[in-house]
């Protein structure tokens, strides 16, 4: 296991920056995964790990000895890549052997380590076969294999289930979580997929433009978002944003829409957004912290009602996807089925206050976050 | 729309028959001389296949050592072909994945084989005197790697291109270095591509014929040098010719039947990608 410590990283490829001085530190054991759009530098920073790009400034320190200068082979690190990378001249066995041979271990060792490997992975009976004869399930395993049978102090995994179809890509996702748990290594995974990040991850590094915009336990950035790119990037269906205004109406701080409607906060968050009354904001709520107003109950405390007509509906089976439009800006919310089912309905909405966050449309950062939990 | 469909077929059969009579019988022809007596293959009107099969144009061939010159050029082009290939290969996998010489690099090496041989075979000659290298095996070698370096370059630069970097860069992490990633990983992925350029290579060797005729004198004479000199003043040996033509066809086709699937392959580089 290791212990890995950036320091003001920069990486350049001509005049284009990368990498624009990372700074970040991975405890031993952790899972952490870089996720970010495509571009975003997340894969340069895992090559530079890796001793596959050089790093023009800054220093790369596992376990305390700067790496920088060392070759791929002598930093210890097991990756795993995004097309699978398994020699097709080569049989299962000897493709997951091919790092043990290339370090001279002796041919017992390799046999048995190779096939606890193999074992671990479900994958024995294939040990005699070459790439060609697996599919892409199989393939994705073998390259893990490839991984896992060398005692490597770092795992990389670059976006490795990116070339699986959905089935197949949940199940190894639940394998590669399993196994982590199991091996307890360090390890570190691209994704532009924020399922992936947040499903997987002990820490969520989100990158953007060569940066880290946020790093975080799963749950503090999707609570908790440092700026709108957070907000929106983590959640699916993507967080809706509404240009408003706050203004204190009847004791209580208000989002006052363009078209006039209303959300009312509750007291315990109307005393903390005093600071930024008067001003025009961006309003964020999260498709699933709508909920439908039921006429023979009372809304529970810090909702705010709306009522909206649905113009388009997207039945998912489980949950109902209905979108609407405040001003000009189309909105979806996340429903029970069978709640909403054409469009050109009116509902009403009960919208959860205490969830919602408030950015400012200048700089792009949340003023303030919910301060409920996700439930 | 049957019947049509049927003379259509008939008619690329026949075509298809013509066409392989037309390439195949100068080689039949040349066989069949090399089999017949010297009343056969001046008799008039010609006859099509030898009486009976005789093999004392090929008995003279081995009683007066003539086929030495088989194994002069199997010598000299087997050596050259593995020399320009072990070399070219690296400078191919050096210019691939280094940009080695910048971007125009492997354009120049190309053109250098676009050079007719005719206009340096006499500079060649003069400094092969001083060298001592005339008619010797080193000499003709030499100058063979280095005419078909430039090929193999730029062929195999086309193959390894192809070949995923991951699978390289997987490799590094994994623990190998640079010449284990190029004998380990480089070689065995672009094995077609390599034995393709290879006969290629080979069959240029084999064939030369101005710079063995000009380097050459008794001791390393290659095969198309010796055929040329059964074509005499009084007369031409056409059995001899004939003969000598035959077993110098029998490497190549053995070389090309063996490789028959990646020379297809090697053909077609770059027309499907996959």
């Amino acid at each position: 296991m290791a212990r890995l410590s950036i320091r003001g990283l920069h990486k350049f490829y001509g005049k284009f920056e990368a990498l624009k001085g990372i700074d970040l530190d991975i405890a031993e054991g952790e899972f952490c995964v870089f996720v970010g759009p495509s571009g975003c530098g997340k894969s340069t920073l895992l090559r530079t790990i890796a001793g596959l790009e050089d790093v023009d400034d800054g220093a790369i320190d596992i376990d305390g000895e700067v790496v920088n200068t060392l070759r791929p082979r002598d930093r210890n690190i097991a990756m795993v890549f995004q097309n699978y990378a398994l020699y097709p001249y080569l049989t299962v066995f000897e493709n997951i052997a091919f790092g043990l041979r290339a370090r001279k271990t002796p041919d017992t060792q390799v046999r048995e380590r190779v096939g606890r490997a193999a074992e671990m992975l479900g994958i024995t009976a294939l040990l005699d076969r070459t790439p060609r004869q697996l599919s892409g399930g199989q393939r994705q395993r073998v390259a893990i294999g490839r991984a896992v049978v060398r005692d490597a102090r770092l795992f990389l995994f670059d976006e490795p289930l990116s070339n699986l179809d959905a089935q197949l890509r949940d199940g190894m996702r639940a394998e590669i979580k399993r196994l982590h748990q199991e091996i307890g290594k360090t390890t570190i995974y691209v994704t532009h997929d924020q399922i992936e990040a947040m499903t997987l991850a002990d820490r969520i590094v989100l990158m953007r433009d060569g940066l880290i915009e946020q790093q975080g336990a799963p749950l503090d950035l999707f609570e908790r978002p440092a700026t709108r790119f957070v907000a929106s990037f983590l959640g699916s269906p993507q967080m809706n944003f509404m240009p408003c205004r706050l203004e204190r109406r009847d004791g209580a701080a208000t989002i006052v829409f363009a078209d006039g409607r209303t959300l009312a906060f509750g007291a315990e968050r109307s005393a903390d957004l005093s600071a930024h009354e008067g001003r025009d904001l961006v309003i964020g709520i999260r498709p699933e912290h709508m909920s439908r107003a039921l006429p023979d109950r009372p809304p529970a405390a810090g909702a705010a009602p709306i009522s909206v007509l649905v113009d388009l509906v997207q039945p998912t089976g489980t949950r109902t996807y209905a979108q609407f439009r405040i001003g000009e800006v189309e909105v979806t919310v996340e429903l029970p089925a069978h709640i909403v089912e054409h469009p050109g309905t009116t509902i009403d909405l009960l919208v959860d206050m205490t969830r919602v966050v408030l950015i400012d449309p200048k700089t792009d950062k949340v003023l303030s976050n919910g301060t409920g939990e996700t439930g | 729309m049957r019947a049509d469909k049927g003379t259509g077929l008939a008619l690329r059969y026949v075509a298809a028959v013509a066409v392989t009579i037309v390439f195949l019988f100068p080689i039949y022809w040349l066989a069949s001389i090399s089999f017949k007596t010297p009343d056969e293959i001046f008799a008039s009107p010609p006859a099509w296949w030898p009486e009976q099969i005789q093999f004392a144009n090929y008995a003279v061939l081995f009683k007066d050592g003539d086929v030495v010159t088989i194994w002069n050029s199997l010598v000299i082009a087997s050596v050259s072909t593995v020399c320009a290939m072990l070399l070219g290969t690296m400078c191919a996998y050096s210019i691939a994945r280094f940009r080695t010489g910048g971007n125009l690099f492997s354009d120049w090496i190309i053109s250098n084989r676009m050079i007719p041989p005719i206009v340096i075979v006499f500079p060649v000659f003069l400094l092969y005197v001083r060298l001592g290298w005339v008619d010797t095996y080193i000499g003709l070698i030499v100058l063979y790697t280095a005419f078909n370096l430039p090929y193999v370059i730029w062929m195999m630069r086309g193959y390894i291109q192809d070949i995923p970097l991951e699978l390289e860069e997987s490799a590094l992490v994994d623990g190998c270095t640079r010449w284990q990633v190029f004998w380990k990983v480089v070689l065995p992925m672009a094995r077609g591509g390599l034995f393709a350029t290879a006969v290629f290579t080979f069959v240029f060797a084999w064939n030369e014929f101005i710079f063995a005729l000009v380097l050459t004198r008794s001791e390393v004479t290659t095969f198309p040098v010796q055929v040329t000199h059964y074509f005499g003043g009084q007369s031409n040996f056409w059995a001899k010719i004939a003969a000598m033509s035959m077993l110098g066809t029998v490497p190549i086709f053995i070389a090309v039947a063996l490789l028959q699937r990646f020379l297809v392959r090697g053909i077609s580089l770059g027309a499907v990608k996959g």
